[in-house]
């Protein structure tokens, strides 16, 4: 890797971290979400600061050049971020949906009361 | 024993008002009518008629709205809920047969059939393949026949309806699975020969190829979720309802 190369890979890396504290500073990321993305920069880091490391892994999985290892561990990363995101928009709908149904249910019995009798007009 | 109709309806303002006084001729029960996001007027029309509404803030669709109407009648006390839809497919005249059928004990869910006999509608030849095959799965996996296991027309005791308040409950088709599960939960499951109308729109919620692959594919992967469920684990959930 030239210095160039490594130079630039910093950069972007210190970027992303300085990104990440100023959107969870901000309020526009949350802590729960932010070890995620921190967690990839410091990967990154440890891939630009230490590339043999990086050939290394390449050896061992069988890539034929470090840049393919990168590109299958990113698209690992990436389908493992969709399955979390998948998750949490479940959860989310499922609250969602119960939150709904207990407005629903305490907003009709705020404007019309318990309903005995109802089926019944002349019982109530 | 306290009973209840709920009917969820998207849409039904020009059928809820009838569909509520033809109720009304065969039975006591309250009726409640789980307005399910609806941009006309069903809501104002099933209250003229005297039902009780519970209004959903935004479409949530069929499944979401039988939910409402059993947390609704848990939290109110009733014994037994029959739920059936609000667009007049399904005839009233068979309520006192379902109350009557559940208040003796003699099953904890009727399902109310249109191939049992009695005639009238008959869905297309599709939805009639779809039925058949979830037919042989019930019939491989809980050893009964059931004919009509997509039918929405259904009665059901207190400790059933509780069960389906919680979020195991499956909400985006609740049909074939839904049988298939209270079986291995040890719950009596029997049909009551119905009579059906076509939606006088001619809608349905299996409408375009999409729709009923996704339909089928939801419905397998329930199925299949279902059976490597742990057998006792189901049953004592039934069992402490």
């Amino acid at each position: 890797m030239t210095l160039s190369q490594t130079a630039f890979g910093v950069v972007t890396v210190f970027i992303i971290f300085f990104t990440i504290i100023y959107l969870v500073k901000k309020g526009k990321l949350r802590e729960e979400y932010s070890w995620m993305w921190l967690l990839t920069g410091l990967i990154l880091l440890i891939v630009v600061l230490r590339f043999d490391f990086l050939v290394y892994i390449s050896r061992l999985i069988g890539a034929v050049s470090p840049t393919n290892t990168l590109f299958v561990f990113g698209i690992i990363f990436l389908i493992f971020l969709c399955l979390h995101f998948a998750i949490k928009i479940s959860l989310l709908t499922y609250e969602v949906k119960n939150l709904a149904q207990k407005v629903s249910l305490l907003e009709a019995e705020y404007e019309q009361g318990k309903p005995t009798g109802i089926g019944h007009p002349e019982l109530t | 024993m306290k009973k209840c109709i709920i009917i969820p309806a998207f849409n039904e303002g020009k059928n809820i008002a009838t569909v509520i006084e033809g109720i009304r001729k065969h039975t006591d029960a309250d009726i409640i009518v789980i307005n399910d996001g609806s941009r006309d007027n069903t809501a104002t029309q099933a209250k003229k008629a005297g039902a009780y509404v519970i209004s959903h803030p935004f479409n949530m669709r069929y499944g979401v709205a039988l939910q409402t109407g059993y947390k609704f009648a848990l939290k109110n006390g009733y014994d037994l809920l029959l739920q059936m839809d609000g667009d007049g497919q399904h005839l009233p005249s068979s309520i006192p047969i379902f109350f009557d059928m559940l208040e003796k004990g003699e099953c904890d869910v009727l399902v109310g059939s249109r191939f049992l006999g009695l005639g009238g509608y008959h869905p297309g030849i599709l939805k009639t393949i779809g039925i058949g095959l979830f037919k042989v799965i019930i019939r491989i996996m809980n050893g009964e026949r059931i004919t009509d296991p997509t039918s929405g027309y259904q009665c059901m005791n207190r400790k059933v309806f509780s069960i389906f308040t919680d979020d195991s409950f499956p909400c985006d088709y609740p049909d074939t699975n839904v049988i298939i599960r209270l079986h291995r939960m040890g719950f009596i499951v029997k049909e009551l020969p119905v009579n059906m109308q076509p939606n006088p729109e001619g809608r349905s919620m299996h409408r375009g190829a999409f729709k009923i692959i996704y339909y089928f594919f939801t419905m397998s992967l329930s199925i299949f979720i279902t059976m490597i469920s742990d057998r006792d684990y189901l049953r004592d959930k039934g069992a402490r309802s």
